[in-house]
């Protein structure tokens, strides 16, 4: 190829191209830099305004406009100066700890058998739980809070739980899934072949190798179910959890407390994706 | 754990009878269903691996070799027939309740447990106590060179490294047999022929009854007691590494294992036990038969390419004393220790010979060149008999 390009005779616009090309390159990546900055100012501005607005030293419960600066909201006595609202926050926590924790069990079993054994309406299974996660959260609702009222259980805590459950399953069966689906089938025959039951096998090295994946799992079931407004809406009933008390207050302006918490838990789920990262990375470095 | 059937592997001092195979298959048959169709892998075997041997499984790639590693480990069970441990029918018995360990072709180390972790992983499922543990774990990471390597994670180390932890952790547990699939296929020319040494050893220092499974047919020659050869799920010969070389059983194992020429022939006539087979006047191929053959039987022999002795001009008969066959260098390949020629000749077209470059002269002819290839007639060998 470099033979033959420097065996023909020169273009008379070469040189210019050659000139030209380096510039071009230039705008290209300037451009790309620029639309870079711009998709994360997009993804992070809303974040950054709610940060921002924790800080707002507001006077009343209306806090639209920026007045000046103070740390008063991040004091325990004016954080959790509402009590129905430090309340939905604590359901909306215990629902989200509830639900991640038994939807990861729950689903990494799913995900285990669905990546490991081909059965009988294993095609179908993997169909329903797809069917799951895309189905419209307005539809599910519905038909939760009818399955509900049907079976006259009535609504609660409860129901938002087995609720935040059910749609948080398939995230984490699709997740563990893949991991397993990957995971070199002798690994497991090696610890039977060493002598390992079933059970201590999968405890002692299929659980321990596929750990981050079902993490990774149980901290989307926790997103998925601390910020849920649709499905819970439906089945509530007469409680309020944190996104429906925030719902309910928009009508009487949204005090700053709301920011500030609201921040503290993006604070947390930010460290976690930071301290997972780092584990991951210094897994690498050792590879 | 605790269930019965551990007994398997406790009782092990006690019931191993003096004198039984390592491992027996009695009538052991086994079918795998492929889009809905039995296919056999491995049909109606009968095999005794004796105790302490080192014994080979050779084949090409679906011939039923690992599948018959996988049911004396225990990961499948046969369709048929029975499988004896120490004279222990180990049929229908779990994989972890067998005293057999197994080094994986993909090594499969633990990848969350370091070297040492990954060795003492079978003794801890065995209960054995802690110092103990220590203690045979050091041994054997010594045995294989491994010592100072125990916080290592696999990740961490090289292929032949890997390899030799897969090794330790199979050996640590002392099983009945080792079973070994293609465990050196992963690593390069230099690694595997020093690996290949380096297990003889160990074998030797240990010994423990080795199961080889390997495509590699020289690797089988060096390493192995016995080998058995097989060819779509049945074997075709089984002996030792000479037997199957110098006298192979079917066309199949003389083709399989090295090079051979085999060329077929009607019996023109039989003298003194050997038979002659001519094809021109001067062309003929002497081979010693048994009684039962006679004139106008058609016999197929190998003759493997390093006995043959290549020459420009055509020896005395006398001196042959058995096989001649004349015709034209078709290729000549340069090997280092030897050069390779390719004969056409009246008794087949690609006529392989292999001489020795044992002195420093130029080849011995060229392409095109007419030649004459001789050879002893204990140097035929009569295929299938």
């Amino acid at each position: 190829m470099t033979a033959q390009t420097l065996q023909r005779p020169p273009a008379p616009d070469a040189d210019a191209a050659a000139r030209i090309r380096p510039r071009r390159r230039f705008t290209g990546r300037g451009l790309l830099h620029a639309y870079t900055w711009l998709i994360i100012a997009w993804l992070a501005l809303p974040i950054l305004v709610m940060i921002a607005f924790g800080f707002n030293d507001t006077p009343g419960r209306y806090n639209t406009s920026w007045v000046g600066f103070t740390f008063k909201w991040y004091a325990p006595d004016q954080l959790f100066l509402y009590p129905d609202l430090t309340d939905a926050l604590i359901l909306s926590l215990v629902i989200a700890i509830v639900a991640s924790l038994v939807s990861g069990a729950l689903g990494t079993g799913i995900g285990y058998a669905l990546g490991r054994y081909r059965f009988r309406g294993a095609g179908s299974f993997n169909l329903l739980m797809f069917a799951a996660i895309s189905s419209p959260e307005l539809i599910m609702g519905a038909s939760l809070l009818s399955l509900f009222v049907s079976l006259g259980t009535g609504v609660g805590p409860v129901t938002i739980a087995i609720a935040h459950i059910m749609f948080s399953i398939s995230f984490v069966a699709v997740v563990v899934r893949s991991r397993v689906m990957v995971l070199d089938r002798s690994i497991e025959e090696a610890a039977a072949d060493l002598g390992a039951s079933p059970w201590t096998t999968f405890w002692k090295v299929t659980f321990p190798i596929i750990l981050p994946a079902v993490m990774s799992g149980v901290l989307l079931a926790f997103a998925l179910s601390i910020d849920d407004f649709i499905v819970t809406f439906f089945t509530a009933g007469t409680y309020e959890t944190f996104p429906i008390w925030i719902w309910g207050a928009t009508r009487v302006g949204i005090p700053p407390q709301v920011n500030v918490m609201g921040t503290l838990i993006f604070a947390v789920g930010v460290l976690g994706a930071i301290i997972a990262n780092v584990r991951s990375r210094s897994g690498q470095r050792t590879r | 754990m605790t269930t019965p059937q551990h007994s398997v592997v406790q009782a092990r001092p006690a019931t191993h009878a003096a004198g039984a195979p390592a491992i027996e298959f009695v009538g052991v048959h086994k079918n795998y269903l492929s889009h809905g169709e039995t296919v056999p892998a491995v049909k109606r075997t009968d095999l005794a691996i004796v105790q302490g041997e080192f014994f080979s499984l050779l084949g090409p790639s679906g011939c039923g070799k690992t599948t018959t590693m996988r049911m004396i480990a225990g990961f499948e069970e046969p369709t048929a027939g029975q499988i004896f441990l120490d004279g222990k029918d180990v049929t229908g018995v779990a994989a972890n309740k067998r005293d057999v360990n197994m080094v994986f072709q993909s090594y499969a180390l633990f990848p969350h447990l370091n070297t040492y972790q990954n060795v003492a992983f079978g003794l801890e499922r065995r209960k054995v106590a802690k110092s103990e543990i220590e203690r045979r774990v050091g041994e054997i990471l010594e045995i294989v060179s491994l010592t100072g390597m125990e916080k290592r994670s696999p990740r961490e180390m090289s292929g032949g490294q890997q390899q030799r932890v897969a090794l330790a952790r199979a050996l640590v547990n002392r099983p009945r047999a080792l079973l070994l699939d293609e465990p050196l296929g992963a690593l390069d020319l230099k690694l595997r022929q020093q690996m290949q040494i380096e297990l003889k050893r160990i074998q030797r220092e240990v010994g423990i009854t080795f199961v080889y499974v390997t495509h590699d047919q020289g690797e089988a020659l060096t390493m192995s007691d016995r080998i058995a050869v097989m060819c779509a799920g049945v074997i075709e010969q089984l002996g030792s590494p000479r037997e199957i070389y110098e006298r192979p059983a079917s066309r199949f194992v003389a083709g399989f294992i090295g090079t051979s020429n085999i060329v077929d022939g009607h019996v023109e006539r039989t003298e003194g036990g050997l038979a002659l087979l001519s094809y021109t006047t001067q062309d003929r191929v002497v081979v010693p038969v048994p009684q039962s053959v006679r004139t106008g039987d058609k016999l197929e022999v190998s003759i493997r390419p390093e006995k043959v002795d290549l020459h420009r001009t055509l020896p005395p008969v006398q001196a042959t004393g058995g096989s001649v066959l004349s015709g034209t260098v078709t290729e000549v390949v340069y090997h280092g220790t030897s050069t390779n020629y390719t004969v056409a000749t009246a008794a087949g077209a690609d006529f392989t010979v292999f001489d020795q470059n044992a002195s420093n002269a130029d080849d011995l002819a060229g392409r095109g060149d007419r030649v004459y290839l001789t050879w002893a007639p204990q140097h035929s060998y009569l295929i299938g008999v």
